[in-house]
């Protein structure tokens, strides 16, 4: 998988699944044998994550829906890291 | 005093449909006396808990056994499992997942499925060349790959095959698994049975991990591989199911609710069916899961333990199998009074190892023939 950029249009991981659970109040990202419960920034970023969404349009989203600007690094090192993980995929 | 704060949900629902199975595995963690459990609860019960599990917040669902796939219901269950949002997963020795199964059981949503190697004959040595199972699992193997699952693979680890490790991990990678678990065999049940002839010894082990480190080093991120240690020559307990009833419920075939999957050997505790209580109930009420909850029930050496925290005392099953104590520290310690039990029989592994044999004890497969001869009724 190449590196991440802005043009990237990030999907979640073959095999893992990623839903908000009431019980724990937070996303949860689900594959063989295991759980991650995601923080609020990571499970904002990777709801966008849909396949169709640029990164680019994945940052303009967040910036609008929490009211700022500068999010496009963190988002970055997120996607990045994220795709290390197998939790996101990308061509 | 410690009082255990309320728990968190049951997030890890384990169903054991059924302790039926084709196989015979002389390390099957199933109670020794299954033949005398033929009660099996009905599909309603399973998609009733199925649907209390997921309210109180369980997430993860394991369809176990015996081999789950001999239930005709399954399909049921998994779809009902998909709809409330559970992540499914299949753990099957493989045996009767035919192309029309799984293609059904995708169409209900599975998630993944975990294949194991367990040897359906009583040809031991012959553990990987028998050409039987190696096809059968191959094929297996194939038909979940086309079914775009991920792939976890299972094979038990013990003496009689550990040093075969390096031809496992060649198989499963062919096979294209995405996961790999090299699971030490932990000693309940049938395995304690034939402990004697299934421990490895430090040596065997040795070798296993570094050529798992090797292969590791090897394959990167393609198959990730987990070598899971086993707890007797560690002399460390282990946090069992990470905790009692901190996060993990097992459903037995007959409805019996556990902390896990072989709490029910340990005496004077009971354990409710879920067909006279509700989950709930069950998970945060009942003397079954609230007596070894946290670190109040302990005694020493455990309850002045600077560990104590971080293992819990380790496994009661273990601690009443081997200090015949439940509430005992899990002698796989080597703070516990009774280690010297467990050093033994490491000792006597590595002896029987090396040393030819007079009389062979014969190895117990897991039957009903013998579940029958070993036990008595069930009350």
């Amino acid at each position: 998988m190449s590196e991440a950029t802005l043009a990237s249009v990030p999907r979640v991981g073959a095999g893992f699944r990623l839903q908000f659970e009431p019980a724990q109040d937070c996303h949860v990202l689900l594959y063989p044998e295991g759980m991650v419960k995601l923080n609020q920034p990571a499970g904002e970023i990777m709801k966008r994550c849909d396949g169709a969404r640029t990164i680019a349009a994945v940052v303009a989203d967040l910036e609008t829906a929490f009211s700022t600007t500068g999010l496009e690094a963190d988002v970055l090192a997120f996607v990045a890291m994220a795709g290390q993980q197998r939790w996101l995929a990308w061509t | 005093m410690n009082t255990a704060a309320r728990p968190g949900p049951p997030l890890w629902l384990l169903a054991e449909l059924t302790y039926r199975c084709p196989l015979h595995c002389v390390f099957c963690y199933n109670p020794v006396d299954f033949a005398r459990q033929e009660d099996e609860i009905s599909t309603d019960d399973w998609l009733r808990v199925l649907r209390e599990g997921r309210a109180m917040g369980a997430v993860q669902l394991g369809l176990s056994g015996g081999e789950p796939l001999l239930r005709d219901d399954l399909e049921i269950i998994v779809a009902e499992a998909r709809r409330l949002g559970f992540y499914s997963n299949l753990l099957t020795s493989g045996v009767g997942l035919t192309e029309e199964r799984a293609a059904a059981l995708k169409a209900a949503g599975l998630d993944h499925v975990q294949l194991s190697f367990q040897d359906s004959t009583r040809e031991m040595n012959d553990f990987l060349s028998h050409t039987k199972t190696f096809s059968l699992k191959n094929k297996v193997a194939r038909i979940i790959k086309d079914q775009g699952w991920p792939m976890v693979m299972n094979v038990v680890i013990h003496r009689l095959n550990i040093d075969h490790i390096d031809r496992i991990i060649g198989m499963a990678h062919e096979m294209g698994a995405e996961y790999l678990e090299l699971a030490n065999t932990q000693y309940y049940s049938w395995a304690f049975l034939n402990r004697s002839q299934l421990l490895p010894t430090h040596e065997q082990l040795k070798k296993a991990e570094a050529v798992t480190d090797a292969w590791r080093a090897k394959l990167g991120e393609v198959m990730r591989i987990f070598f899971v240690a086993p707890d007797y020559h560690e002399g460390k307990a282990k946090k069992c199911v990470n905790g009692w009833g901190s996060m993990f419920m097992t459903i037995a075939p007959d409805g019996a609710a556990l902390p896990c999957h072989t709490a029910r050997m340990l005496p004077g505790l009971s354990f409710p069916n879920v067909r006279e209580m509700s989950l709930r109930d069950i998970w945060f009420d009942s003397e079954g899961f609230n007596r070894y909850r946290g670190t109040g029930w302990m005694k020493e050496p455990c309850s002045t333990c600077v560990h104590k925290e971080e293992d819990l005392g380790g496994c009661r099953c273990q601690a009443y199998m081997l200090a015949h104590d439940a509430a005992a520290a899990d002698p796989v310690c080597r703070l516990s009074p009774q280690h010297h039990l467990v050093q033994a029989a490491v000792a006597e592994a590595a002896l029987s190892a090396t040393t030819p044999k007079v009389a062979e004890h014969p190895l117990l497969f897991r039957d009903p023939v013998n579940s029958r001869r070993l036990t008595e009724p069930v009350r």
